[in-house]
């Protein structure tokens, strides 16, 4: 929901509100110029009658003085029949150059105004503030969900391009851009009179004057009282009518001054709506407040960037996201599905299951688990297809669904079956689906079925679990899922690194280059490679950016591993087909903190990648464990290239097969001061290899911090703490 | 305009209702291209003296910027019953108002005179960009403005 309404206004008004901001932003540099060519008038330093009296030594015929909130002082004067108006010296009174408004800036402003609408742009042009107003608000509410809570607003971010710059631009600027557009939406609604700007309270012309001789300008004790700085007009009298008065305005209030005797008529001063007003005025437009002008200025200019990343961001989870045909509203539906996917993969499960239940005659509602509002009146069954992420945790779109079905409740006696995917090779293998099983039970649903798992993907045990479900439901239900592969690439293998031969751990560097274009990927991310006469695809760890021309896996040969087989007797110059599966969330967060990496043998090969790329020179840590130096050294020669060049800080490595036998886990232990030192200064923890070496890692690392009172389990929770195991 | 002429009739009908002799004017104003925002302008009498007798047109929506119209602002108060039905879009820079008022005929040849006032956004606000004496023989002759206005044109 909280999405719908950051993309939705987003979408609508991303070319209005990319206008105002570029607008503005160019406006926003009108007052630091201003106050570049007119130095201050200390307070106290000169009074407006002193001003009128210089000005009087240079100019005969004023009309009228203006002095703007940033301090320029403009004199209107009639000599002789020709009209003129020039900028002044407000300490000397001389003119300083002949005054023309700049037709740039008012053509800027009539554009930021009213898109040179008139009055019906001035309404579109406060659309546009409110549209950018609701956007702050949402986008902070989303990252603050994001990030895990307001306190926790400056965490390092993860992600693609588009939603790093998209979170890490957004917190820069949410300040300012929410305030300009308060202030505008405030006054658009005083330009329609929604609101009083407080200027309808006019002083009233003085009924009599003392109609006397003129006094000299200089000695009008009521401009006398009045500091330069305050003062904002003066008109003077009609010439040769001594029945007229000066019009005084200022900061304060406004009112008349009879130029016979000085005396000050009518005043009134300004209420607090007037004040306010001004003060938004001055906040919109920084006019006197030249430095927080150029800082909203600066703000505004990140919209293009903000509009262009974010339509990014909904154009990618759009595509992304499922593609469900005759999917019914919540409410109507007799079939629920509610989707828990990470890299929507479980959504082709999902879609396979829907469309048999629409071809059975159901109508059917499928939704991420995170739209979960108990408004599921009609359902007779809700099937929840749901992946686990990392250690058991929830994935991505079903994040927030324990919660949700704690806070709505359920229908009482619900029919549900939970329908679990993952990998056994992962500890904690489905553990989510079991949660979300229990979660029901104890919110009082039915089930159907007890929870079944599918394993990495498997078409059959679907078909299988649709035949259950038909036993269970009288209903025979035939699911017929034909797996989509990605759009594959072709690589071609051009370099081979081949090490631990002699420890009984083959292990190649593969360096691959595309036959066609290569495709966008960072370090740290996944390729998947399907080997010939496999269905499924094996995932390896990207050891290199696109940008560095080649695609570089590390890969240790498994006895009996068909992909690893595969790729150690592919001979140079052979094709194969991969594709990537992007894994934004394990890179080491931009920002100057050190980054400590921590890996075993293949586990090298991202972590490898991330120092490649330390063009910045950001102090990394690498503590690495092999077998034997003398042969399974992975990157060796790299590693210390990088130390030279201060890429890499510091390697610490150790080898299990020598003669002090040691593991990574024993070098951290030995290492704690100086990590304990690098935690302080705010370092974040970057974990790729075995699960049984990332249990060690994290044993260990709880021994070093426990003297900081920390444990792994903050770090993570900081986001400080990231995994890639396998 | 026929609208504006209908309502001009009927709230001069209300304020002047003691007045039988009165006659339609048109008043044609072309402004100079001075390269600002619209402009607003007051079209009014005057006696002899410059003293305000009565307002014949405001171009200008917005009643908080009447103050910059200066020697009008003054003379009328900028009472809204003094330009009730008698008000306008302002003006754009080049363009040309062109509005029939209801005018009485002891104004005419009496001594009296048409002033315009006139003010532009972040430009001089300016008294008597106008003035002429309102005669029958002046009718139809154009007048130069001294600021925003290139002619103005009364006629009876």
């Amino acid at each position: 929901m909280l999405r719908q309404l950051h993309s939705l206004p987003g979408l609508i008004a991303a070319l209005l509100v990319m206008i105002l901001a570029l607008s503005g932003a160019v406006l926003s540099v009108d007052p630091a110029l201003e106050r570049l060519h007119q130095a201050p008038v200390a307070s106290g330093q000169l009074n407006v009658g002193q001003l009128a009296g210089r000005v009087a030594s240079h100019f005969s015929g004023v009309e009228q003085i203006q002095r703007s909130a940033s301090g320029t002082v403009i004199v209107y004067y009639n000599q002789n029949g020709q009209a003129g108006a020039e900028t002044v010296d407000p300490l000397t009174g001389q003119g300083l150059a002949p005054y023309q408004p700049s037709a740039f800036s008012r053509w800027m402003k009539d554009l930021h105004r009213s898109l040179f609408l008139g009055t019906p742009g001035h309404g579109v042009a406060g659309a546009g503030a409110l549209f950018m107003l609701m956007l702050s608000v949402s986008g902070a509410l989303l990252l603050a969900r994001r990030l895990g809570g307001w306190r926790n607003l400056l965490r390092p971010i993860r992600g693609n391009f588009s939603q790093r710059w998209h979170a890490e631009v957004g917190r820069l600027v949410l300040v300012g851009l929410m305030l300009s557009a308060l202030s505008g939406t405030f006054l658009c609604a005083t330009t329609f009179e929604l609101i009083p700007d407080g200027s309808a309270i006019e002083p009233a012309f003085p009924a009599h004057v003392s109609a006397g001789p003129a006094m000299p300008v200089a000695n009008l004790p009521a401009l006398r009282n009045v500091d330069f700085n305050d003062l904002r007009e003066l008109v003077y009298p009609s010439p040769g009518n001594p029945q007229d008065v000066y019009s005084l305005r200022t900061a304060k209030g406004d009112g008349y001054v009879d130029q016979g005797n000085g005396a000050l008529l009518s005043y009134q001063a300004h209420d607090s709506t007037r004040a306010l007003y001004e003060l938004i005025y001055q906040l919109h437009t920084g006019q006197g407040l030249w430095w927080l002008g150029l800082l909203l200025g600066i703000c505004a200019l990140s919209v293009p960037l903000m509009s262009v990343t974010g339509i990014l961001l909904w154009w990618r989870r759009r595509k992304a996201g499922p593609n469900i045909r005759h999917n019914s509203p919540a409410h109507s539906a007799d079939s629920v599905i509610l989707v828990g996917s990470e890299s929507n993969s479980t959504w082709g499960f999902a879609k396979t299951l829907h469309d048999t239940l629409h071809a059975a005659g159901h109508t059917v509602h499928s939704a991420p688990m995170n739209s979960y509002a108990n408004n599921l009146g009609h359902a007779r069954q809700v099937f929840i297809l749901t992946a686990t992420h990392g250690d058991g945790d929830a994935p991505s779109s079903a994040s927030q669904f324990l919660a949700r079905l704690a806070k709505n409740g359920l229908k009482p006696g619900q029919p549900f079956a939970v329908l679990g995917f993952g990998d056994r090779q992962f500890a904690r293998f489905c553990q989510f689906a079991h949660q979300v099983e229990a979660a029901m039970l104890q919110a009082g649903g039915t089930p159907l079925l007890a929870l079944e798992t599918i394993n990495r993907q498997s078409s059959q045990e679907f078909s299988r679990w649709g035949q259950k479900l038909g036993a269970a439901t009288g209903q025979e239900l035939s699911l017929n899922r034909i797996p989509d592969r990605p759009r594959t690439h072709q690589l071609e293998l051009v370099e081979r690194i081949a090490y631990g031969q002699q420890v009984n751990a083959p292990t190649h560097v593969l360096r691959f280059k595309a036959v066609g274009d290569l495709p966008c990927f960072e370090a740290g991310d996944l390729v998947g490679i399907v080997p010939p006469g496999s269905a499924e695809p094996r995932f390896y760890s990207l050891a290199s950016n696109s940008d560095d021309g080649m695609l570089e896996i590390c890969v240790r040969k498994h006895p009996n591993g068909v992909c690893s087989g595969f790729l150690h007797e592919l001979p140079e110059g052979a094709p194969i087909e991969a594709f990537i599966q992007p894994n934004p969330h394990f890179r080491p967060a931009s920002g100057k903190q050190p980054v400590i990496l921590i890996g075993a043998g293949t586990g090298i090969g991202p972590l490898a990648g991330f120092i490649r790329n330390n063009k910045a020179r950001h102090p990394m840590h690498l503590y690495w464990g092999g077998r034997n130096p003398a042969s399974d050294f992975l990157y060796e020669p790299e590693l210390n290239r990088y130390l030279a060049d201060q890429r890499l800080t510091r390697l610490q490595a150790a080898f299990s097969q020598v003669q002090d036998r040691s593991y990574v886990q024993d070098r951290l232990i030995s290492d704690a001061m100086a990590l304990r030192r690098l935690i302080e200064k705010g370092a974040q923890v970057l974990v790729c290899g075995s699960r049984e070496m990332a249990k060690g890692v994290m044993h260990a690392l709880d021994e070093v911090l426990a003297p900081l009172n920390l444990s792994v389990l903050t770090l993570k929770a900081q986001g400080r703490y990231l995994e890639d195991v396998y | 305009m026929k609208k504006i002429i209908a309502a001009t009739c009927l709230a001069g009908a209300i304020a002047l209702p003691g007045l039988a002799q009165a006659r339609e004017v048109t008043l044609t104003t072309q402004l100079k291209d001075y390269s600002g925002n619209g402009a607003y302008l007051a079209i009014y009498v005057t006696d002899g003296n410059g003293q305000y007798q009565k307002t014949l047109w405001v171009a200008g929506k917005k009643a908080k910027y009447y103050k910059h119209l200066g020697d009008w602002a003054r003379g009328s108060g900028m009472n809204p019953s003094e330009f009730d039905g008698v008000s306008g879009a302002s003006v754009g820079s080049g363009r040309t108002l062109k509005v029939s008022v209801e005018l009485a005929d002891t104004l005419i040849d009496a001594g009296y005179q048409i002033r315009i006032d006139s003010a532009v956004e972040d430009k001089r606000d300016v008294r008597a960009d106008v003035s002429v004496p309102l005669t029958s023989k002046g009718a139809g002759k154009p007048a130069a403005g001294s600021t925003y206005v290139e002619s103005f044109t009364y006629d009876l």
